[in-house]
């Protein structure tokens, strides 16, 4: 994280995906109005903003599912040209270096665990219909090499054990693990998290954190995140960028973020139980207490870039 | 429970029992009875304009009446004992069920089972009568091949084809075509060995004609589209007299044949040796969709299977490997047309029913989709049972009651057994999940819901 703020500022702007005036309406709902930002290569970006603020129509954005009306999306891979990710579809998204996870796991379900990781990593192998019927030599050596980095990475979110289960019946924890590791099997420079720790207990929770850490550090993954739990946000984000009704109202480190009057209104709430402060079911994380306790924790300081 | 299943508790009078006949199990009974009569009627003799109510009074007011009523209350008995003794009994059926799934369990057991059945599929035909020599030609060589091959449609990647027999026309068709036995003349004429390649070129194209546009839509509307390309098929095929030759259809296409230095051989109408020829193309064909199964390209059609959004989201390209699967199972079907076709020497319109498609189709849910042993036990079981029932009529089974037959032999398997004969351990999982409510079980209707949240 250092090394990533560091960086930034002694290179200037090396952004891996700027986002310029993305909006999207459904009908006569405006989902997204006009999204700008930058996600700086190798930092943990997390997007934070109240349900309905547009962060999962973004993400859907970015990921091919969505068609914005307008804007832009430019990634910019490591040592390749950049190129416009609007118009494109979430299978050549996947193929140019974003990986995503779901609000909702979506595993595949009846496949083992370790299925479902190889699916991600044979992604991007090339083995067509006829190699894999006539078992050639290049499907052979391929085969071989999905095996072995399937292995890896159940081993690098600490699913070795639990490699035969079926991904179902995973324990929560386990299955935001696993949609993880298979998202990394896809092998991306850029990985979308949408709120990854949604529904796990706090043990899981430490766990999950101790693991986007990893991604981002050990495999030099970009980590855009999206996440209610304002504790993790504050810990793991590099910066946070706060999205209200479509629009981005702050953004910046966390602890700008936490002092922004603006955030403070729509989203965190104040240290004293402000009932005008939530606007639109800021369920969760706009209970008063979270926003400071992240402030306070920190072995990894939100102060450090700055 | 059981007290109420049993109607013969002592200490019951009159009352007792009316009160009996009307509660469930009463009514369950007369169900059971009622349905039976029906069976009675349906296969018992048929009446005439001389005498209308022949079909009913002579099954009916017949001795054999009894036999049916009998039926009636034994299928009554047991379905009680089902619901009493229900756990315990699953769990019997489901140890038994198991036992051939055990015995393959390990790598070398497995070996040995498929070279003993290997084995039997060489040596047994040559015991046989020439009638069921030509029956595992005709009737299960050729159907377990397009079985084998919908299954890579529907079972593999969850795509529901109904038109599937459109393909098994344009391999009939190719192979009449190149050997010149069509009204329109090829530039040269061929042995049937060198319209193979042709035959799966020819079926596979058309399977990517159809399926490059079609595959976009989500399942339902892919199985309206497939259904309808059946029927053109056969329409264009039927009326477009001076190309493929009608409904009247062409003969003398020729007999395959091998004509290597020295060795000359000819499959002539005889069975067994086209039956051995439809063995070698089955073993290949079991071999290659065995290896595509546990492939890259099997994963991601599963993948498909399961959730298109996720699917596409790890970077897989669903058209691409949807129109994959499907010119896969065209070109399949592409073969066993020919083989087909040459072997009866004749190609007619009125063959390729949609009616076939859909029986190909039963072939593959009753075997187990998604399995390999499955489709083809499944298939030679199912074209097997109606050349049996031709051959001993049971309660005066008539060749024309197939269906009736086959759709209620169907319906008791879904609710038995839905998974199918040989299910894969894929799709055993998927509906067992479906039952506790996770995901869909319902391959065929594809999952490309777009709620990717809001």
């Amino acid at each position: 994280m250092t090394a990533a703020a560091l960086a930034t500022t002694a290179e200037g702007a090396d952004p891996i995906v700027s986002v310029e005036g993305l909006t999207l309406r459904f009908g006569g709902v405006v989902s997204l109005a006009g999204v700008s930002l930058d996600h700086q290569r190798g930092e943990i970006l997390a997007v934070i903003g109240p349900n309905g603020a547009g962060k999962t129509s973004l993400f859907n954005c970015l990921t091919g599912v969505y068609q914005p009306q307008a804007g832009h999306i430019r990634f910019r891979p490591a040592g390749r040209p950049p190129v416009e990710l609007v118009g494109r579809r979430p299978n050549r998204v996947n193929r140019l270096g974003v990986a995503r996870t779901f609000q909702t796991s979506r595993l595949f379900n009846a496949l083992s665990a370790y299925e479902n990781v190889r699916i991600g990593v044979e992604s991007r192998q090339r083995t067509g219909p006829l190699g894999a019927m006539l078992r050639l030599p290049r499907t052979l050596g391929e085969e071989r090499a999905s095996r072995v980095r399937s292995e890896e990475l159940l081993e690098f979110v600490g699913l070795t054990g639990r490699a035969d289960e079926v991904a179902s019946v995973l324990p929560y924890g386990d299955q935001r693990k696993l949609e993880i590791a298979r998202a990394l099997g896809t092998g991306p420079e850029l990985l979308l998290l949408d709120e990854p720790a949604a529904g796990t207990n706090a043990g899981e929770k430490a766990a999950l954190e101790a693991l986007i850490r990893r991604v981002n550090q050990e495999m030099g993954v970009s980590v855009l995140l999206i996440e209610h739990d304002m504790r993790l946000v504050m810990s793991v984000a590099d910066r946070v960028t706060v999205l209200n009704f479509g629009r981005v109202i702050a953004s910046g480190t966390p602890a700008e973020v936490q002092h922004d009057e603006a955030v403070i209104e729509a989203y965190l709430g104040r240290t004293e139980p402000d009932p005008a402060g939530g606007d639109s079911g800021t369920a969760g994380p706009g209970n008063a207490g979270s926003g400071p306790g992240g402030a306070e924790d920190g072995p990894v300081g939100p102060g450090v870039g700055s | 429970m059981s007290a109420a299943t049993v109607p013969a508790s002592a200490g019951r009078g009159p009352a007792g029992w009316w009160a009996w006949a009307r509660g469930v199990e009463g009514r369950r009974l007369v169900a059971w009875i009622l349905s039976l009569l029906v069976l009675a009627v349906m296969t018992g003799p048929s009446g005439n304009n001389g005498s209308p109510t022949t079909g009913f009074t002579g099954s009916l007011l017949h001795p054999r009446v009894l036999v049916f009523v009998a039926l009636g209350v034994a299928g009554w008995a047991l379905s009680a004992l089902r619901r009493s003794q229900g756990e315990r009994l699953r769990r019997l059926n489901r140890s038994i069920l198991a036992l051939p799934q055990r015995a393959v369990a390990d790598r070398r057991n497995r070996l040995l089972v498929y070279l003993v059945v290997l084995g039997v599929a060489i040596a047994y035909p040559l015991t046989l009568s020439g009638f069921w020599q030509q029956v595992l030609v005709d009737q299960i060589g050729i159907f377990v091949l397009l079985a084998m091959g919908l299954n890579v449609v529907v079972g593999y990647a969850g795509l529901l084809d109904l038109g599937y027999i459109a393909f098994y026309a344009i391999g009939a068709y190719s192979g009449a075509y190149w050997t010149g036995s069509l009204p329109v003349h090829p530039p040269f004429h061929l042995n049937p060995f060198w319209v193979i390649p042709l035959a799966i070129a020819a079926a596979m194209l058309a399977g990517l004609v159809l399926g490059a546009p079609t595959l976009r839509l989500r399942g339902d509307y892919l199985a309206i589209v497939t259904l309808g390309f059946g029927e053109i098929i056969q329409i264009a095929a039927t009326n477009l007299q001076s190309v493929t030759g009608g409904a009247e259809g062409v003969s003398g296409i020729p007999h395959f044949s091998v004509h290597v230095g020295g060795l000359h051989y000819a499959w002539k109408l005889s069975n067994l040796p086209y039956y051995y020829l439809l063995l070698a193309f089955v073993v290949i064909a079991l071999i290659a969709f065995h290896f595509l199964a546990d492939s890259r390209v099997g994963r991601a059609f599963t993948a498909i299977r399961e959730d298109e959004v996720a699917a596409e989201a790890v970077g897989i390209n669903l058209l691409k490997y949807k129109v994959m699967a499907f010119a896969i199972g065209a070109s399949t079907s592409g073969v066993a047309g020919l083989l087909s076709a040459s072997k009866i020497s004749f190609v007619s319109s009125e063959y390729f029913t949609v009616q076939l498609s859909i029986l190909v189709l039963v072939l593959v849910i009753f075997g187990g989709m998604g399995s390999l042993p499955g489709a083809v036990a499944g298939a030679a079981f199912l074209q097997w049972v109606p050349q049996i029932l031709r051959q001993h009529p049971l309660f005066g089974y008539q060749p024309q009651d197939l269906y009736i037959y086959l759709g209620a032999l169907l319906v008791v398997m879904m609710i038995f057994r839905p998974e199918g004969m040989l299910p894969s351990r894929r799709r055993r999982r998927e509906l067992a999940l479906a039952e506790r409510g996770i995901g869909t079980a319902d391959a065929m209707s594809g999952s490309s819901d777009p709620a990717v949240g809001p």
